[in-house]
């Protein structure tokens, strides 16, 4: 019931002037809920399907990501 | 974690190339610093000349861009001069081994209380990709198109044997043990070397046929093994991760300490 409520209460957020779009947390997310769009930057495309496990923030080059 | 307390977001977005893994060290650094509840008061980091000694000027904390592989040898000045502070070195492959060389070896065989993390890419990326001391024999770099002839530095075993009483290794792709390592480092008494793997997509991924930073990082993932494993005692070939020396030594500013205090006893 935790993770019930974390994944309610956290968002992943991406400061797009930061990402450089190296695709790290694309490529390394075990959910697949992040992506690149149209102009190159990472989006959270799937929030339902996050888990909130933070690797995402943690391997973020560009300090652009944020679980919160 | 806040992130965002301990960076100076003013100079954000920060200059590193697209995907190189020096930001993910400074990350890493920063959640070191705030799971043992350090103040940024109390927060000493001083660095050299290089892509990663650029790390000092996106962090709240007080900073210091010194000089060229000599930022040991301020940090040394710092420490001694306030021994309460937790002095953090953060540094390059050349900046350590080559330029610093002998500033890393004194600092070690002293064991004062420091903790110098080298973000090892492997190459000089911010002077154009020349070889360092530590690209691999054969690798290609600017300077060395067909292959470097010289053996690399393991790093880990230079600090070992010139006397670091704390050396650890990890990789960018290893980011919360990255983490882990380096808060055991800070709070280690003595000299402390965490040597981070950091992949330069830009200038050694290019010139090695290493791919982008996703292919560089999945590449740590396979060539290291955590010390101790089944993995690292199957394969000696591979890059051994985790706390490789821990041994309780005098620290410097302690021996100091104590010599003025017998000193100054014996004058009254």
């Amino acid at each position: 019931m935790e993770s019930r409520s974390l994944k309610e209460e956290l968002s992943v957020l991406i400061d797009v002037d930061w990402c450089k779009g190296c695709g790290i947390c694309v490529a390394f997310c075990p959910k697949q809920a992040l992506s690149l769009d149209e102009h190159g930057k990472a989006r959270w495309t799937g929030p339902e399907d996050c888990v909130r496990c933070g690797l995402c923030q943690m391997r973020c080059p560009d300090l652009a990501i944020e679980l919160r | 974690m806040n992130t965002r307390r301990y960076i100076r977001e003013r100079f954000f977005p920060h200059l590193w190339c697209p995907g190189c893994g020096h930001g993910i060290v400074m990350s890493a650094l920063v959640g070191a610093v705030d799971s043992l509840g350090l103040s940024q008061n109390e927060v000493v980091v001083i660095s050299g000349i290089g892509c990663s000694s650029r790390m000092p000027g996106y962090l709240d904390f007080h900073t210091m861009h010194t000089l060229h592989g000599r930022a040991l040898a301020f940090a040394t000045g710092v420490k001694m001069g306030r021994p309460d502070l937790t002095v953090i070195v953060p540094m390059g492959d050349g900046d350590a081994a080559a330029i610093g060389g002998n500033h890393l070896i004194h600092a070690a065989r002293r064991n004062l209380d420091l903790t110098a993390v080298v973000l090892n890419n492997r190459i000089y990326g911010m002077t154009g990709g020349q070889s360092s001391p530590t690209t691999p024999e054969g690798d290609r770099s600017t300077t060395a198109p067909y292959g470097v002839l010289d053996p690399s530095f393991d790093l880990v075993e230079l600090a070992r044997g010139a006397g670091a009483s704390f050396v650890a290794r990890s990789t960018t792709y290893h980011a919360q043990e990255t983490r882990e390592l380096l808060a055991a480092a800070i709070a280690h008494q003595g000299f402390s070397l965490v040597e981070v793997l950091s992949q330069c997509p830009t200038y050694y991924g290019r010139k090695n046929q290493g791919g982008d930073a996703v292919a560089m990082m999945k590449t740590f993932k396979q060539i290291t093994a955590p010390a101790g494993s089944q993995r690292a005692a199957q394969d000696p070939g591979l890059i051994t991760r985790g706390i490789l020396v821990q041994e309780p030594r005098t620290e410097y500013c302690a021996a100091y300490g104590e010599l003025v205090r017998e000193l100054s006893g014996h004058e009254e």
